[in-house]
């Protein structure tokens, strides 16, 4: 396409729609309409002049705002459909596989379950297509507004005072009329006085107000394309730490992913409302609701290696002691720890005593610790007990093998050999809790089940989010952005004397033509300017007239 | 008297000055028979200063029971659809300060009215908070929303009001049949309250024991009687209706129950409604609305989202991250809710960028404005009630 040129000789980049410098509309369809169409200023947009290339092609298709709301309005329905059934993340299935969660829509929710597991509605928000979704968005908010911004913003910022009659009588807010002598100097006056930037040139003058609130729908959309980056980053290995830590009492372990760090488990507790001691108001939801829990809390000590320690130095610096509650995580060092979960009564020790089966004499107690068993047992007579196997999630056998389901010591089971004074060859027996197994023959001893000591599990979740900041930061200029473009809004007066010393006006803002209305009424009735009428008003006066003259 | 039961005094006398204001402000709006509109600013204005009064009663019980229970009073089903009527009044404060437009008064009011009622369905004892709610942020995130929401409504009470007047009731269209579809639906709220109040009178109460969908044993009590029955039930209570379908374990047919009812009643209101009047609920409506301008319609209807919009942005978005990421350890989690408001937020977007970048303004936008609470309605409602998540706290 070719640059244009106006009749005022200047050359206008191809597409434009009015004349940089005087205003004139250079397209036909412009000249022929009533009212200039002011949106961005007649500036030729990059969407609207070109549409040869696939560069084109795609840069015209994510400047418009047909696909842009078209993105929203998919975005918008595919995230409500995701809501239709529980996402996977909450699905709870004692083994988490593909095949188990599949069997769990399934089961649980009949044919709909099944169909929503093949659309692969079940983990919506992950899928590859809900993805490009969100990337079309940020790229629509990238291109559309730099489509319109650029030309924007040359164009308010190349303004010219003088434009040419066929600008300004196509304005919406239109004056012509004689006037006095000093209506020029007290229409100055007057709109300085309103705060606006005056500034003339020859005859004329150009009065403006609040042109930053034109920069409100770009400031917002960068504070979303912040956001959306911010989002992005946290796939960038180090930006992110999503760790469980499950810490039983008294316990202390390395802190995943926070190197030099360990944590240290003083207690756990739950805390129920009881009703009482100023709880009484609760009362009666207490009666109608039964148990509500108060607080989560785990006590904790956090440790540091010392920085100039030696590797293998097992030295620990004490840090902080810390109660972690729900809302009230443990922080250090960019790191915050959650209480997210617990067990409570996890078993810690069994308790048994070597004894005669047929006399039901002792002969001594061992105590086996569930996390780290100890290979042998030596009793005070001499006696030795092996742990040959420990299962400490016993599920069955298989094979003649005993198997565990999960390293937990929820349904411990012991592979044992007895040695004894009496019985020097040994004796096999396989335990469990309530039900023991002999598999070489009846025994003459047996581990009879003395005690078992429990202790609760803290279940913490260890985050670092280095993005946080970002997503502010993009939350904030958002925010920023929006106010800026909706409670402010851009006036302007364009004003020129004539030959004959009668007076052209006119007036444009971006919106709230009420206000500029009000701040145009006091400078006319200071500087005793000629009436002004409101074209668009005119228009549709009009035009409801023709409707109702013609049934 | 206690500090609770000085609150739900309250409560009520906010319940009754809201009812007295509905009429005087339908008188308002609706002239003499002469047509003419003399009375309209005298009657408005007095139907204004009952509402305010009204306001401040509701504002009186918000904060004798924010005293009575220690925490923000937004904890709840109860708690929060209560705040939300309160700040729908209270949008409506703002723009009738702004703008003078009694007949916003006459759809606000009795909307607000109804939510109350609504509210006051659920369970409104006292209550403890569990401890991912004790946070400060409660109060800051939850009212913030709850603000926002009023603010938004107050569109599309304008949206209907503009509907009202323009859409044509004597020819059959899908506007006339949507707009009647709102009023219909409306009604149902109230037969829900009916319901309610009805079988809560009399005491029902029927036992069952089913079996839930993860297998487990579990026991239910219906207080309605059971039109569908929960899955494998066996019914405990003697001398009850035997439930006539029984639904598979994903449905909790008690809460189906409860829906089946609410429409019975609503929809036997509705038709005695339309049997006495001889006409649709939307035409009942239009003598109020013909001396309405519409034009203020859409600048009021537009005014109540951009003042709406960055205020949920700021309490259902930004703040409600900033206390997921402290309480829940990520501020994101695709949990039911926040997906909701997600969904009422890329709304809003679409709104604002179709009227300001494709020009949609009058019916269009009204439309919208309308749909916007329907989505507003549907969060609080089917979110909080029928889909699980880490809000449903009611």
């Amino acid at each position: 396409m070719e640059k244009m040129q106006c009749t005022c000789g200047h050359i206008n980049p191809p597409g434009t729609v009015l004349c940089e410098a005087c205003g004139r509309s250079l397209t036909e369809k412009e000249q022929n309409s009533k009212l200039v169409d002011m949106r961005y200023e007649g500036t030729a947009r990059r969407s609207q002049t070109y549409n040869k290339s696939i560069v084109d092609k795609i840069w015209n298709f994510f400047s418009s705002v047909k696909v842009g709301v078209s993105i929203i309005v998919a975005l918008l329905v595919a995230a409500a459909i995701g809501t239709i059934l529980p996402q996977e993340q909450y699905v709870t299935v004692p083994v988490r596989t593909d095949a188990t969660i599949e069997a769990y829509y399934s089961d649980v929710y009949g044919s709909i379950g099944k169909v929503y597991y093949f659309l692969g509605f079940n983990d919506l928000y992950n899928s590859f297509w809900f993805i490009i979704l969100v990337g079309m968005l940020a790229i629509s908010l990238i291109i559309a507004s730099l489509d319109r911004f650029v030309p924007l913003y040359r164009s308010l910022k190349n303004q010219r005072v003088l434009r040419h009659q066929s600008f300004m009588n196509k304005q919406r807010i239109y004056a012509e009329g004689p006037a006095d002598a000093d209506s020029m100097q007290k229409a100055e006056a007057k709109l300085k006085e309103l705060k606006y930037k005056v500034s003339t040139d020859k005859n004329g003058l150009l009065a403006e107000k609040g042109r930053f609130s034109r920069w409100g729908p770009y400031v917002n959309h960068i504070g979303l394309i912040i956001f959306l980056f911010g989002v992005m980053l946290r796939m960038m290995p180090g930006f992110y730490v999503d760790e469980t830590l499950w810490l039983r009492e008294g316990e202390t372990r390395a802190i995943p992913e926070a190197p030099g760090y360990t944590l240290e488990n003083k207690g756990f507790e739950v805390e129920n409302y009881t009703g009482e001691d100023g709880e009484e108001k609760f009362g009666e939801a207490l009666d109608r609701v039964g148990t509500v829990a108060k607080n989560y809390q785990t006590d904790v000590v956090l440790y540091q290696k010392p920085e100039d320690a030696l590797p293998g130095e097992t030295n620990l610096e004490k840090v902080k002691e810390y109660p972690i509650r729900v809302n009230q995580p443990l922080k250090f060092d960019g790191y915050a720890v959650y209480q997210m979960d617990f067990k409570e009564d996890e078993l810690k020790t069994m308790t048994f005593a070597l004894t005669n089966k047929e006399t039901e004499e002792s002969l001594g107690n061992l105590t086996i610790d569930l996390i780290n068993p100890e290979k042998e047992y030596t009793l005070d007579g001499g006696s030795v007990v092996k742990l040959l196997g420990y299962y400490p999630d016993f599920s069955g056998f298989e094979d003649g093998e005993p198997q565990t389901k999960t390293p937990l010591p929820n349904n411990p089971g012991f592979l044992i050999e007895m040695t004894t004074p009496e019985t020097p060859q040994g004796e096999t027996s396989f335990i469990t809790i309530q039900n023991t197994v002999e598999p070489f023959g009846d025994n003459d001893y047996k581990l009879a089940f003395q005690s078992v000591e429990t202790r609760d599990v803290s279940g913490l979740t260890i985050r670092k989010d280095r993005t946080l900041p970002i997503l502010g930061l993009g939350g904030l200029i958002f925010m920023i952005g929006v106010a800026q473009g909706m409670y402010f809004n851009h006036r302007r007066f364009w004003i020129q004397q004539q030959a004959d010393g009668g007076i052209i006006l006119a007036g444009h803002t971006n919106k709230n033509w009420f206000g500029l209305k009000k701040d145009l009424d006091q400078v006319k009735e200071y500087a005793s300017l000629p009436a002004y009428t409101d074209q668009q008003e005119e228009i549709e006066k009009l035009e409801k007239e023709e409707a109702e003259l013609t049934p | 008297m206690s500090l609770t039961d000085i609150s739900s005094n309250l409560l009520y006398v906010a319940f009754i000055s809201y009812l007295i204001a509905t009429f005087v402000f339908g008188g308002a709006v609706k002239g003499n028979k002469a047509g003419t509109f003399k009375s309209e600013k005298r009657w408005g204005t007095i139907a204004f200063a009952i509402t305010v009064f009204g306001f401040l009663a509701n504002l009186g019980y918000f904060f004798t029971r924010w005293g009575a229970t220690g925490h923000a009073p937004l904890s709840n089903m109860f708690e929060f659809t209560t705040a939300f009527g309160m700040t729908l009044v209270g949008g409506f404060i703002v723009i009738y300060a702004l703008y003078k437009t009694p007949v916003i008064g006459m759809i606000v009011l009795p909307v607000a009215l109804l939510i109350i009622a609504f509210a006051s369905m659920f369970p409104s004892e006292v209550s403890p908070l569990i401890p991912a709610l004790q946070s400060n942020w409660l109060a800051i995130h939850v009212s913030t929303v709850v603000i926002a929401e009023g603010i938004l409504a107050i569109s599309a009470a304008a949206g209907l009001v503009f509907l009202l007047k323009e859409v044509d009731m004597t020819k059959k269209s899908k506007q006339r049949f949507w707009l009647e579809a709102i009023m219909y639906s409306l009604v149902l709220v109230i037969g829900f309250v009916v319901a309610s109040t009805y079988f809560t009178a009399t005491g029902y109460e029927a036992e069952f024991t089913y079996v839930d969908k993860e297998g487990v044993d579990a026991a239910i009590t219906y207080k309605m009687p059971p039109i569908f029955g929960m899955n494998e039930y066996t019914q405990m209570t003697e001398g009850t209706l035997t439930p006539f379908v029984e639904t598979p374990a994903v449905v909790n047919a008690s809460k189906l129950t409860t829906v089946a009812w609410s429409l019975i009643f609503g929809t036997i209101l509705y038709w005695i409604i339309r049997l006495i009047a001889r006409k649709r609920i939307a035409a009942l409506l239009k003598p109020f609305v013909k001396n309405v301008n519409l034009q203020l319609m859409d600048e009021i209807g537009y005014r109540a989202i951009i003042i709406g919009f960055p205020v949920f942005t700021l309490g259902a978005l930004i703040f409600a991250m900033i206390w997921a990421q402290i309480a829940w350890s990520r501020f994101w989690g695709w949990d039911p809710k926040e997906v909701w408001a997600l969904v009422t937020w890329l709304f809003y977007a679409a709104y604002l960028h179709l009227r300001l970048g494709k020009g949609w303004q009058g019916k269009k936008s009204a439309w919208l404005g309308v749909a916007g609470f329907a989505i507003i309605m549907f969060n609080l409602v089917a979110v909080n009630l029928i889909i699980a998540g880490l809000h449903s706290y009611a």
